[in-house]
């Protein structure tokens, strides 16, 4: 009898905590929600009832292709060169990291540490310390190289890399610990050399790791506002997705309809994104998070 | 018997040598991409930075720059402004930590409760994480001026409908931790489940069985083997509550006005926009970087008091 009841009590408590599980998830996508609803808007329909359900899709279609076209927000291009930026400063950054990672972990010297706790403890330097002095660093460098460092993929690129670096490193760091030094040592005794061992022994068993360290540095990346707006500029050729849409807020605030529909194609392709590869962005968060 | 003998006798010395010489070449082959984007971005800046808090460095046009010593530290201290941004960022910080972390503590206990869709939940709650800053404010800004106060006048909670949470400093506060909570908690929430989930399910049956009840064992089981969790968690909300500036600058933009020792001021300017603002806007370039660094100093040992606190009550099992 007693372990019965406790059994449906048990059955209760989890049906309980489901439903309070579902309506928690409703109240974290809500706002999305509503974004795309007022999206579907007419400017007037929302400033008289901002809670009222769209009457007619079409006004999203509408809304839609004026965002398309826009020419503050220039649409199309802010998504391709988002894309540039993300998955050059995304290679740059797994692969490098993972490099020097590797050889700061093998090489026992003081100087390997040394420049270990260096990459390690500029993770709490907040980038407001460094962002005037890196804009006008840049502009000397460009000036006594010739390389473009302002307003350009190259430059801003090279940003994420060393921004991302001390993050990543740590992480492979972490990992490689954890990979049996034995694995390295007899493909070294069988021949293989250093660099081929790094890139075929230890880099596949590095894929857990990584793709951690993409999603991670990805999501940063993609919605990243001050760097680009410091590097790239606003207006420049070169903008991402964040500065155009804040490039296009200052000049329609008023019109909600059509941040909203801003707003909403700004958010679709992450969305799509975490749709997508959601079951790898949980599982990769969870690895990265105990590393 | 004689070939073994000739293998370890070929010139090891030579080998050796040749071996470490290509070790510190490849050391430094595979060290240099990362760590030249590193001194671009990172070190360099730092210490460019460091130097121009101490001269009479300004945005406008100027003939020399000329070293001035403590002045920009000792006036940042005098700026009214500045003061108030420490504390307002603190105020934030402490609400944000708070907020932050129960909510996600609470959403990892829910969610390791072996519920049927905990996949779909965990990606639900995950969601707001992978949103920018900027968009998310400006989302945020919406439901603050359009959807709540009329949600409120419909259900006829007619302070709401009336006040603006983002029209008063204290409510603009709030609103501005109701945001990164709803940002942030997904996250931190998956950094909890991942400690939930190692907490060893026989040692809280042994305890069940021996008869200590679901307090007893959350307090004495579950939070001393979640402990190196907290030590995460903290100190990522921490620092990134005190570093926020993408939401302050898209949801309230820093205001609404307010008054602070006789001078007006914005309300909710936390300190990363206002050291943006002692450049952009006050124009005092070599002032920013005193701020930046005391700013940068508060932070370190902010997160060094608060790791080995917390380190304290760590247990091994």
């Amino acid at each position: 009898m007693k372990k019965n009841r406790t059994n449906i009590s048990r059955v209760i408590a989890r049906n309980v905590a489901e439903i309070l599980t579902i309506g928690l998830v409703a109240f974290f996508i809500a706002p999305l929600i509503l974004v795309l609803l007022n999206a579907s808007k007419t400017n007037s329909q929302i400033i008289t009832n901002a809670l009222s359900l769209p009457t007619n899709w079409n006004t999203l279609i509408k809304n839609v292709v004026t965002i398309w076209n826009n020419p503050n927000l220039r649409y199309p291009q802010a998504l391709i060169s988002s894309t540039i930026v993300t998955f050059f400063s995304l290679s740059g950054i797994t692969i490098f990291s993972a490099m020097a990672a590797w050889v700061l972990l093998r090489t026992r010297t003081k100087l390997s540490s040394a420049i270990f706790m260096m990459f390690v403890a500029a993770m709490v330097i907040p980038f407001q310390v460094v962002m005037f002095p890196l804009v006008k660093w840049f502009g000397v460098f460009s000036k006594f190289t010739g390389i473009p460092m302002l307003r350009s993929y190259f430059g801003i690129i090279v940003a994420y890399i060393g921004f991302g670096s001390s993050m990543s490193i740590f992480m492979f760091h972490g990992f490689m610990k954890s990979i049996p030094h034995e694995i390295e040592e007899a493909a070294y005794v069988d021949g293989c050399g250093k660099i081929k061992t790094f890139f075929y022994i230890v880099l596949p068993i590095l894929k857990p790791i990584y793709v951690t360290i993409l999603i991670l540095n990805g999501i940063w990346i993609w919605n990243d506002f001050l760097l680009p707006m410091l590097v790239l500029g606003k207006g420049t050729p070169v903008q991402t997705l964040p500065l155009a849409v804040n490039n296009f807020a200052g000049a329609f605030l008023v019109s909600w309809d059509l941040m909203m529909t801003a707003i909403l194609m700004a958010l679709v392709p992450v969305v799509i994104f975490f749709l997508a590869a959601q079951k790898h962005i949980i599982k990769g968060m969870v690895e990265g998070s105990v590393k | 018997m004689k070939k073994p003998h000739n293998i370890f006798k070929k010139d090891p010395n030579r080998g050796l040598e040749r071996d470490l010489r290509n070790q510190k070449l490849i050391f430094w082959l595979f060290l240099f991409p990362a760590l030249f984007s590193f001194f671009m971005v990172q070190i360099i800046p730092f210490a460019i930075g460091i130097y121009y808090s101490f001269t009479n460095w300004s945005a406008t046009a100027q003939l020399s720059i000329d070293w001035v010593g403590m002045k920009n530290y000792i006036e940042s201290f005098k700026d009214f402004r500045f003061l108030y941004s420490t504390m307002i960022t603190t105020i934030y910080t402490v609400l944000n930590i708070i907020s932050v972390n129960v909510v996600a503590f609470f959403l990892a206990m829910l969610d390791t409760s072996k519920l049927k869709g905990r996949n779909i939940y965990r990606a639900g709650f995950f969601l707001p994480n992978i949103i920018g800053g900027i968009i998310l404010g400006y989302i945020w800004q919406f439901i603050f001026n359009q959807f709540i106060p009329k949600a409120a006048a419909a259900i006829g909670f007619s302070y709401f409908s009336t006040h603006l949470m983002l029209g008063d400093v204290k409510t603009a506060v709030l609103a501005m931790v109701i945001v990164s909570t709803w940002q942030y908690a997904g996250y931190i929430m998956m950094i909890y489940v991942a400690a939930l989930q190692n907490v060893p399910a026989d040692l809280l049956e042994a305890a069940q069985i021996d008869g200590a009840n679901a307090w007893h064992r959350f307090k004495n089981i579950t939070i001393p083997m979640v402990m190196p969790a907290f030590t995460i968690t903290m100190f990522m909300t921490l620092v990134n509550s005190f570093k926020q500036f993408d939401v302050n600058v898209s949801l309230t933009g820093g205001g609404p006005s307010t008054t602070f020792m006789g001078i007006a001021i914005k309300g909710t300017t936390l300190l990363a926009m206002h050291i943006n603002e002692t450049s952009s806007i006050y124009l005092n370039t070599a002032q920013a970087r005193a701020k930046a660094i005391v700013f940068f100093l508060v932070i370190v040992s902010f997160s060094l008091l608060q790791v080995t606190l917390t380190k304290r009550k760590e247990v091994e099992l």
